[in-house]
């Protein structure tokens, strides 16, 4: 029998169980192995392959010592050789797999081991099996998944419009028995989408309001027209920039959160008890969300271009020398108040518009990961694009009004 | 099959050489506004190496936490846990090779395959070939009790004892010396579960695990523990065999083994598996 003077071996240890035991040092101490621990083969006296070392997962995850055993393992030729397993300190299946493989799935001609080595090694000769295929996609396969794009365009748009439609259909049942709708949720989305984008959207406005005043103040100066700063910045930012900018920010804000928030409820099977429970989705989940952001989007547009007016307001004083007296007292001359208006409807647009896109990426969310990460970002692009798209729409419709 | 490698509890060797001593351990969860809500108090356990120890207690007494504790992911509020002699952090920095854990529900990695997620932890080493990382893994699939067809499903198609299997298969992949389970039988079906013991007793028998469990599957406990650890009035009221524990005169202890579920299930106690040590 093998002799259990490795350092750091328990003597205690009974025979058998020293063969199979971890010796504690190595195997609990230190990844990189004794040397008397390194799996390692080597030629007995009688011609025979004897197996030394620690022939575990943990030992084969020294660099060096895999390779030099997998060079050793090369030149062994498999079949025919007769086998000593006995001086291995451990053998885990790991090893026992790679024994095995070695050996082609085959017993060795000749082969001593002890108890538990041959239950280990029994073990992954009865448990070896090839891995079956894995179909490869060919390229039919591609092919027929690029021709299906159309179609499935199609039933991505059908689907869309079937969430406007079941959203016109609540909204109507809200309308009809309004002390059943979900208040607390609206007023919940309320706050989170809206109160708490607050300082973001103000920050970022000021700071777009003062390089925008900047940037024209350079140009103005050379025509003599620096007047003229107050109709272009009231223009551009409370028009066209202010509700942009907000939208985008809050698509990136909280669309993403709310197709996250449904994600993982549909993730947890949280969907399908709703649904069991006999609460529609549409009602309780969607509306409430499209809801408050219709609301929330035309008061934080606002704010965020009354945030960016202040920015070019001080810009303009320092750069141009437009005292805020004179801007305020300007600008309701070069900004007709129907711009306003169109900036107030066009955000609430936009928030249905996030509300809806993010809703719907969030309902269709797999159950991993990989499809919730990807979902979540379609929803902020698509949202992002999609507010870009309705802004030159309205832009083109509207270009006869609220301009002097 | 091999002579059982008996040691008796009185041991004095087997007690020196302890897989995790856990000392006056206090977990405190404090949420704002609400008065701060005491978990463990002065909680003392020792799990010694080769034994299969199964933590018992109501729900809420803070057994999964006391896993995560062992496993580092979470930190005491006070006292000392040590596994293998060394705090839980550096064990966790050994990866897979030292401690494999069955979480409660799977937790298996929904963007692999079943096989993938089998072989992660020895891919990551980054040593191995990838032939031998896949055959090792077919290997843990088919130990587990699920057919080389399911090799290549994603986790999101599989039933929930299915995911149990493949977590298990997953846990097992590098023979770690301690396994922590967390409900291992839960949700399986009872022929399952009895393939689950058996699976687990051999192993426990060739390799010399340690086991630490998480069950209230009576059957289970009384056909795998060599000892149980009863957790309630936040500490650990009584460790020792089944008819020990079952002596105790601790309500809770009373209520639980000597229901009528209990009863029938200490009908079929036989003698627990002997202690192996690795």
């Amino acid at each position: 029998m093998h002799p259990a003077g490795r350092p750091g071996t328990q003597p205690l240890t009974t025979p058998s169980s020293a063969l199979h035991t971890a010796p504690s040092s190595s195997r609990f101490d230190d990844p990189v192995s004794a040397d008397a621990d390194r799996p390692r083969l080597e030629r007995s006296s009688s011609g025979a392959v004897e197996a030394h070392g620690c022939w575990t997962a943990l030992a084969f995850s020294s660099q060096r010592d895999w390779k030099a055993l997998a060079a050793s393992l090369a030149q062994t030729q498999a079949a025919g050789a007769a086998w000593d397993l006995r001086p291995i300190g451990q053998l885990d299946h790991i090893g026992g797999q790679m024994l095995w493989n070695h050996w082609q799935h085959q017993w060795p001609a000749q082969l001593e081991m002890t108890e538990p080595q041959r239950a280990v090694l029994e073990q992954v000769a009865q448990y070896s099996v090839r891995e079956p295929e894995d179909p490869q996609p060919t390229w039919w396969d591609y092919f027929l998944r690029f021709a299906n794009r159309g179609p499935h365009m199609l039933e991505t748009a059908q689907r869309f419009v079937t969430l406007i439609g079941q959203f016109v259909l609540d909204l109507g049942t809200m309308l009809r028995a309004p002390h059943r709708a979900p208040w607390r949720d609206i007023s919940g989305h309320l706050y989170s989408t809206g109160a708490t984008a607050l300082p973001i959207t103000a920050l970022v406005g000021l700071l777009i309001g003062v390089v925008l005043a900047y940037l024209t103040s350079q140009q103005l100066r050379q025509y003599g027209g620096e007047t003229f700063i107050v109709n272009i910045l009231g223009l551009s930012l409370i028009r066209e920039l202010g509700p942009v900018l907000a939208a985008v920010l809050i698509a990136g804000r909280s669309g993403s959160a709310m197709t996250a928030q449904i994600g993982v409820m549909r993730v947890t099977e949280e969907l399908d008890a709703m649904r069991v429970m006999g609460i529609p989705h549409g009602f309780r989940l969607v509306l409430p969300r499209v809801l408050a952001l219709a609301v929330a989007m035309p008061l934080i547009s606002l704010w965020t271009s009354a945030a960016a007016m202040l920015g070019g307001m001080i810009a303009a004083d320092l750069t141009l020398g437009i005292s805020p007296g004179y801007f305020m007292q300007a600008l309701p001359r070069a900004v007709p108040l129907a711009n306003i208006w169109l900036a107030l409807s066009k955000s609430a647009v936009f928030g249905v518009l996030i509300a809806l896109i993010a809703c719907y990426h969030g309902m269709r969310v797999l159950p991993n990961t990989e499809s919730l990460g990807r979902r979540t970002t379609s929803s902020v692009v698509i949202s992002i694009t999609i507010v870009i798209l309705v802004d030159a729409l309205f832009a083109v419709l509207f270009k006869g009004v609220g301009f002097r | 099959m091999t002579e059982p490698i008996v040691s008796s509890p009185g041991d004095d060797a087997a007690s020196a050489e302890s897989a995790v001593e856990i000392r006056k351990l206090w977990t405190v969860f404090k949420s704002p506004g609400r008065a701060p809500q005491v978990v463990h108090r002065d909680l003392d356990l020792t799990i010694r190496r080769g034994e299969v120890l199964s933590l018992v207690g109501g729900s809420g007494t803070g057994k999964t936490v006391l896993l995560r504790q062992i496993l580092g992911l979470e930190k005491p509020t006070k006292g000392e846990v040590s596994v293998f002699g060394a705090p839980p952090g550096e064990l966790r920095a050994a990866g897979a090779a030292k401690v494999g854990m069955l979480f409660q529900r799977g937790a298996l990695f929904s963007a692999f395959n079943v096989l993938d997620n089998i072989a992660f932890a020895l891919r990551e080493l980054k040593v191995l070939p990838d032939e031998l990382i896949r055959d090792a893994a077919m290997v843990r699939l088919q130990m587990v009790g699920l057919g080389p067809e399911h090799a290549h499903k994603m986790p999101s198609a599989l039933s929930g004892g299915m995911i149990k299997r493949v977590a298990l298969a997953r846990a097992l992949i590098m023979d770690a010396p301690l396994l922590l389970l967390d409900e291992p039988t839960a949700g399986l079906d009872p022929e399952s579960a009895d393939d689950f013991c058996d699976l687990l007793r051999s192993l426990h028998r060739e390799l010399g695990l340690t086991v630490v469990m998480v069950t209230h599957d009576l059957d289970t406990l009384f056909d795998l523990s060599t000892r149980i650890a009863v957790l309630a009035d936040q500490h650990v009221v009584i460790t020792g065999t089944a008819p020990e524990v079952m002596a105790h005169p601790h309500p809770f202890i009373q209520k639980y083994f000597l229901g009528g579920r209990g009863q029938r299930a200490a009908q079929a106690l036989h003698e627990p598996p002997p202690v192996s040590r690795r």
